[in-house]
């Protein structure tokens, strides 16, 4: 068994430790919010916060992060409140079909949280996330909600 | 005209004389939240409304939601005619299973084409006011007054000072009879329908909640990885299951259908690590030799053949070109393009000797338990699919192929519930994908620039040959001509040429071909919204002036409406140009203005898109905008990137990193303008991603010089000089 911290717990685990963080997080631990989309860093639909960067989870082994603080989509609302980025998500209708969200959920909070006011130009450069639906302009509309909220 | 995805008609009167009988004893209403016991004891109004004593109402959807909102639309269209409270609206799938043993009380599940509200609003509006009827008479009944003296809104009740709930007489209404006749509203009266109302599966998915099929868990649940023959249509040869049986949690190695190796495991990590290591031959024969050069050339032949599916004629067009005083001729393609939703391809299935289900996304329910039952050998009434929400579907998830690999693998391992996921790279390479074609268009004008002949020749690949080759009409695919259409409802040709002729020669390659959002319209519109800007040119005439000339009133309505919005011919920025499209599609009119810069060193800037819809009616504004404005990532992401290439007969491109899609820093700003003229039923999913591309290749021709005839832009030099 190895242990891990995940959303301010310690959990255990018994995977491999070559194998990547998204499958011990989704198999091991149940916590399907984070989502397999291509399983090469490409498309962000993994993205968890490591040590509070934003971080691919398909591309990381397990072993890596054994004494990291690793924080999923289903840790944002704190206490069942929905953090702003979430809040300005369902203010605005963000997502279509929202398999990508919780990825852009979570690289836009750890945007935010790097960077209070983002520029358009911020968000361009932060959210590399894909999304097929073309959720974009909702997407940029729904951070610079949230940074002045 | 209808595309069916899948379930063919046949298929469905086999199925529905199978399920005749016993099993529609055994069928009752599945409820959300409530535990069985209150499941049992709440009695629906009709198929499509359940009022429950808490007032809460259940509407159940039959299409599938895939991210394009027909759920919430389709709630407030039965909303609006219950005339309950929005707020206690909560909704359910009923399952194909279901269906099927009720006589299809919820028709067709099937959810493509656009038509999830445009075919099922008359129906789903009449279930909503049934119920509203019902509850109103149980009310009276209790009363003791006539039930035209009693009104109702919000789910309440009235008459004079009397006040029920809807919740309070539910359970009496849902004894009564039906009326046998309902009259609809005028949409002009519409509270709920018609408004920009937030969806109704948004939290969940802001939360990590969702389940998609890729998270659907079950007790006991193994996991499958698949890989097929990477030549779509070779064959296994051989497989050396030794070589990993003792790998890591693998249960299993099989072969299924002859030309795909399974990896069982207890997590998808071992079962893939396991399929990477298992050692396989495939069969491929001479479909291994077929390289992309050779479907390009087999293509090219075709745009002289003499024999060709003529889709719509009218006058003698190549009378015409030969007599006019300028000719002029282009040849347009259009390559492969994959549908890449962001879930790749995944089912959860369970059989045993007297059972077997499914836990998927699917965009045709009815399809993926024809599937099912199929694969399991099992009678369609001892199937049934349960519903996920997609992960994306864009058409990809229209046909069942995922659905019956996972049932095939259950059915190795009776009892245990086998979720069967594909990688990434088996999604990308095991597609049904959009079509290739290529277009040589020909027009002839006359010494005052008029358009007196027009002949474009199609040539390339067939959806239904590939999918339904039972639809195909003579040997001909109607579907070919989507927005090239002389007549119909459905995509008909805009423009008014005296002398026309739009033929097909078909050319099949191996790759399966399919519907892909969008379908047909998206590159034919370039075809024709491209060369209209080169005989605009050649006549010496503005685009839009040359355009007006020929479109119909509805199609020039929406441009004219998108170019007035965009400002179009007024002055821009230094270095920025609009380009214009139209095009009609599955019932809409819809029209774009594209705002684009091109640098000295040839990089594209797509400012803004300014679309037009004409819809008909608009049963949420909001969301229509969304979806005008994720169309444009779809059509330019194909026109930017897009292009599946094939090499010794496989797919070439594994994952994004060779198949590239657009990012939020090159989305351009959209603006959508809806323009409804509230006389009929327009899609409005997919209808704007085919004006993307047409206007953009139109700006960078204004910016550059450049007619760019050949896709994607990411093979293109748009450099000053190049």
């Amino acid at each position: 068994m190895a242990v891990l911290n995940v959303n301010g717990k310690a959990v255990e685990h018994n995977a491999e430790p070559d194998t990547p963080l998204l499958w011990v997080l989704r198999e091991q631990l149940g916590l399907t919010g984070t989502k397999y989309g291509c399983g090469i860093s490409q498309c962000g639909a993994c993205t968890v916060h490591v040590d509070g960067a934003a971080t691919r989870a398909c591309g990381v082994p397990v072993s890596a992060v054994a004494d990291k603080k690793i924080v999923t989509v289903e840790a944002l609302a704190a206490n069942g409140t929905l953090n702003k980025i979430q809040a300005a998500w369902v203010a605005l209708d963000v997502p279509q079909c929202g398999y990508c969200q919780s990825g852009m959920v979570m690289a836009a909070t750890a945007l935010l949280a790097a960077n209070p006011k983002p520029t358009d130009a911020d968000i361009d450069a932060a959210m590399t996330n894909i999304c097929r639906c073309g959720t974009y302009q909702q997407v940029r509309e729904a951070i610079h909600a949230a940074a002045k909220a | 005209m209808t595309i069916q995805t899948s379930l063919g008609r046949r298929n469905f009167l086999v199925s529905a004389a199978a399920v005749t009988g016993g099993f529609s004893l055994g069928f009752h209403v599945p409820f959300l939240d409530d535990g069985v016991a209150n499941a049992q004891a709440v009695k629906e109004l009709n198929a499509w409304v359940v009022v429950h004593p808490d007032d809460k109402v259940v509407i159940r959807v039959a299409r599938s939601e895939m991210g394009q909102g027909t759920l919430t639309g389709l709630c407030q269209l039965v909303a609006e005619e219950l005339d309950c409270d929005w707020n206690k609206v909560t909704w359910e799938y009923p399952t194909p299973g279901e269906n099927l043993a009720r006589n299809r009380v919820w028709k067709n599940f099937s959810t493509g084409g656009s038509r999830g509200i445009r075919e099922s609003n008359q129906y789903v509006r009449e279930g909503g006011a049934m119920a509203r009827e019902m509850l109103i008479a149980a009310a009276a009944a209790q009363w003791k007054v006539p039930a035209s003296e009693c009104s109702v809104s919000a789910g309440v009740i009235t008459h004079k000072d009397q006040k029920l709930t809807y919740g309070a007489v539910a359970a009496a209404a849902a004894q009564l009879e039906p009326p046998k006749e309902v009259k609809l509203k005028d949409p002009k009266d519409w509270k709920i329908a018609g408004k920009p109302l937030k969806r109704l599966d948004t939290v969940d998915k802001v939360t990590g909640k969702q389940i998609y099929g890729m998270d659907y868990t079950m007790p006991g649940m193994l996991i499958a990885a698949v890989r097929a023959c990477p030549v779509i249509g070779g064959k296994l040869k051989s497989f050396d299951a030794a070589k990993v049986e003792k790998m890591p949690g693998v249960k299993k190695v099989v072969a299924i259908d002859g030309n795909a190796v399974v990896v069982v495991a207890d997590t998808y990590w071992h079962a893939q690590a396991a399929l990477a290591a298992l050692p396989t031959e495939w069969d491929v024969g001479k479909l291994g030799e077929v390289q992309q050069d050779g479907i390009n050339a087999m293509l090219k032949e075709g745009l002289d053949a003499n024999e060709a599916f003529v889709g719509n004629k009218a006058g003698d067009a190549k009378g015409a070109i030969a007599g006019a005083a300028k000719k002029i001729e282009a040849v347009y393609n259009f390559p492969y393009q994959h549908h890449v939703t962001m879930e790749p391809m995944n089912a959860t299935a369970r059989y045993t000797a007297d059972k077997c289900e499914v836990w998927c996304g699917t965009q045709n329910g009815e399809a993926a338990l024809a599937a099912a039952s199929e694969a399991s050998g099992l009678p369609i009434a001892k199937c049934d699919v349960y519903k996920l929400l997609l992960g994306g579907g864009f058409g990809r998830r229209g046909r069942s192929d995922y659905v019956r690999q996972a049932v095939l693998v259950a059915k190795e391992m009776p009892g245990t519930p086998i979720k069967l996921i594909w990688s990434r790279e088996e999604d990308m390479t095991h597609c049904q994908y959009h079509p290739i074609t290529m277009a040589k268009l020909t027009g002839g004008l006359d010494a005052q620039g008029n358009l007196v002949g027009l002949q474009i020749r199609i040539s390339g690949q067939s959806i239904l040959a590939s999918l339904l080759p039972q639809n195909l009409v003579n040997g001909m695919d109607p579907a070919t001509f989507q927005g090239f259409m002389p007549t119909g409802a459905e995509a008909t040709y805009g423009y008014d040429v005296p002398n026309l002729l739009i033929d097909h020669a078909m050319r099949n390659p191996h790759i399966t071909a399919g519907f892909w959002r969008g379908v047909n319209v998206n590159q034919n519109a370039i075809y024709m919204e491209c060369f209209m800007d080169e005989l605009a040119e050649a006549a010496g005439q503005d685009p839009l002036a040359f355009r007006m000339k020929y479109l119909k009133p509805k199609w020039a309505a929406v441009l004219k409406a998108a170019c007035d919005k965009a400002g179009y011919g007024k002055p821009l920025p230094a270095g920025h140009f609009h380009g214009i499209a139209q095009v009609m599609g599955y019932g809409s009119y819809v029209a774009g203005v594209a705002e684009v810069s091109v640098s000295p060193q040839g990089v594209l800037k797509i400012h803004k898109i300014t679309a037009a819809t004409n819809p008909g009616h608009v049963v949420n504004p909001a969301q229509i905008e969304r979806q005008v404005s994720g169309s444009f990532v779809y059509g330019l992401s194909a026109a930017l990137y897009g292009e599946i290439t094939v090499k010794d007969g496989a797919v070439e491109q594994t994952n994004f990193d060779s198949y590239n899609v657009m990012r939020i820093d090159e989305m351009p700003q959209v603006e959508t303008v809806l323009v409804p003229t509230h006389d009929f039923w327009g899609g409005v999913g997919e209808p704007t991603i085919a004006v993307a591309a047409p206007a953009v290749l139109n700006g960078i021709y204004k910016a550059t010089g450049k007619r760019v005839r050949n896709l994607p832009l990411m093979n293109q030099d748009l450099k000053k000089g190049a």
